[in-house]
């Protein structure tokens, strides 16, 4: 195998549930043909909200749900038939945590490890973690974030090439955010491939090599975070321009530029900046009134507008 | 300065084939079957489910007249019906709660995830129940031996095969309700079945003392049916066949049914 062939390939998946009785007896289509690549040494992300499709598409990757249409390739293997073997590569971190609550942290890493034949250093890992500061406590009594931290360690304990987590910074505090990004970052510069889930705009484009956006169990843009959000600020769509300058200056009527608005003392902002004559007019203006701004920024959409973009077509659609 | 200590972290391998790198399975099994009876021993709700009841319904038929005429000694016909009850104790009550909210938590999900899988969990779980049902029969054998039981010599070995096919059907019955209902039901059903086959289930007063049709129906019954074969076979070392192939066809339909609608989460 080359270290160049994909990790996971995912290929037109479809998963339907039900039948729902609030639906009449129906059923309900999940995924309707999610496709997706990771590779190793990279983080890639599937982003969307609630509901989206994103932990059943994880459940199909994993194995632990058989899909109704499509393929899924996990280290070059079928999931639903790899076995113990396939199994003992990859890390699963649930979105729900899947621990026992009446069970202490190091019980059940230790035990979770003793399913391996090459285990990592279970406490040296929960030192890295954190964990062994509560190491004492049952699961039950711990904090979301603790929590997740162990949950996380327990994806990590049997050394595996390739981890999926599902949410992994849902209900942390600052702070096990932080131990949990830089974590991820070390992850990957050690060439796992690892394959997360969000709804978190922030987290996606933090922490993503690769972003897959879906919506309604399809798949809806893709690429990566700079691709993404270059690709909505297209040459013909309109761009906002912020600068800041002496407060209250007369707000002056536009032809070229859209519309220009005083956020807040000193801060303008001029939206709808269509084409490059719409900068020269705003330029000129500032040379009309003497104005030489303190700063000037014109941002690139981030993940956020692409995403509220999406949804917006999505709406409309 | 410290040396700098290799990192703990995963590192996943840029030359050379991929192997597995899962334990054996045996080694998995009996791992887990260590765990969880561990679990279930460390447990204080458990341990009054497997030893504490028990042993009183060891002692309230001893010293009562309730079996008289089962045998020739109390005793004799007490300790094969609470035998029988710790089976039901450990693999239907005990093992389907634990169950129940194991699944309610997502640590079946998490552990199907691991080399383990489902099926190690599976047997894990049974190992388990075996494992307890062995530290329940010295204990309370042991008891029972001390209050003057005298079992069949000849009938042990049937005794023993029919304790672990009990276990069988009751773990087989107590995954079935424990994966297809709520923890909190599984909960409540499994602790009134059990509290209503000890009582008039024929598990430990044999169900041909019940009154007309209810000794009928109760005969039927995984409980009767272990009761009865357990007493008859410890008592007199005979085999009721009847019974142990009602214990069979509750073993292979509850067995299928867990198989067909167990649901993982």
């Amino acid at each position: 195998m080359t270290t160049t062939e994909p990790s996971l390939v995912v290929e037109s998946l479809r998963k339907d549930f039900g039948p729902v009785a609030a639906l009449d007896g129906r059923m309900v289509r999940v995924l309707n043909g999610i496709s997706l690549t990771a590779h190793r040494g990279a983080v890639t992300t599937l982003l969307g909200s609630n509901g989206a499709g994103k932990s059943t598409t994880l459940a199909c990757a994993q194995g632990l749900l058989l899909p109704d249409g499509g393929t899924v390739r996990l280290l070059g293997t079928d999931p639903a038939s790899g076995g113990s073997a396939l199994r003992s590569r990859v890390g699963v971190m649930l979105q729900d945590g899947g621990l026992p609550p009446s069970v202490k942290p190091m019980t059940l890493l230790r035990h979770v490890a003793r399913m391996y034949d090459r285990p990592v250093d279970v406490d040296a890992l929960a030192k890295r973690l954190g964990i062994d500061s509560f190491a004492h406590t049952t699961i039950r009594r711990l904090s979301g974030g603790q929590r997740q931290r162990v949950a996380l360690a327990a994806s990590l304990v049997g050394n595996p090439e390739v981890v999926f987590m599902d949410e992994p910074s849902a209900g942390l505090d600052p702070q096990s955010r932080q131990t949990v990004f830089e974590l991820i970052e070390e992850l990957r510069e050690r060439g796992l491939c690892i394959v997360l889930t969000t709804h978190l705009m922030e987290d996606a484009q933090r922490l993503s090599d690769y972003v897959y956006i879906i919506d309604n169990g399809r798949n809806v843009a893709q690429g990566t975070v700079a691709d993404l959000t270059a690709e909505a600020t297209s040459a013909t769509e309109s761009r906002t321009l912020h600068f800041t300058a002496d407060p209250g200056l007369p707000i002056p009527r536009l032809h070229d530029a859209g519309s220009l608005i005083e956020e807040a003392a000193g801060r303008y902002r001029v939206e709808g900046l269509h084409s490059p004559a719409g900068l020269t007019e705003i330029t000129s203006w500032w040379s009309e009134q003497g104005v030489l701004p303190t700063s000037i920024s014109m941002e690139p959409k981030n993940l956020e507008d692409v995403f509220l973009d999406i949804a917006q077509g999505g709406t409309r659609g | 300065m410290a040396d700098p200590t290799p990192s703990p972290l995963p590192e996943a391998p840029t030359t050379g084939a991929r192997r597995s790198n899962a334990a054996s399975l045996t080694t998995r099994v009996v791992r887990h079957g260590g765990y969880e009876t561990r679990a279930m021993l460390g447990n204080g709700e458990q341990l009054v489910l497997a030893v504490a009841l028990p042993l009183l319904a060891l002692f309230g038929l001893t010293f009562t007249s309730i079996l008289d005429g089962v045998a020739e000694h109390r005793i004799d016909a007490a300790a094969p019906g609470v035998l029988a009850l710790c089976v039901m104790s450990t693999a239907f009550t005990g093992q389907g709660i634990s169950t129940g909210f194991d699944r309610r938590y997502g640590v079946l999900r998490f552990l199907a995830t691991t080399p383990l899988g489902r099926a190690g969990l599976i047997f894990g779980k049974a190992l388990a129940v075996l494992a307890v049902l062995v530290v329940q029969v010295v204990l309370i054998g042991g008891v029972a031996l001390f209050l003057g039981w005298r079992p069949e010599p000849a009938g042990i070995p049937l005794g023993v095969l029919l304790l672990i096919l009990g276990a069988a059907a009751f773990t087989s019955l107590g995954l079935l309700i424990a994966g297809t209902v709520r923890p909190e039901a599984t909960l409540a059903i499994t602790n009134l079945a059990w509290i209503l086959l000890a009582a008039g289930g024929g598990i430990l007063i044999p169900g041909s003392r019940l009154p007309g049709m209810l000794s009928d129906i109760v005969a039927v019954l995984p409980s009767s049916a272990l009761g009865d074969a357990l007493r008859e076979t410890l008592i007199s070392g005979t085999m009721n066949m009847g019974a142990i192939l009602i214990l069979l066809a509750w073993t292979i339909a509850a067995g299928f049914a867990a198989t067909r609608w167990f649901k993982w989460n």
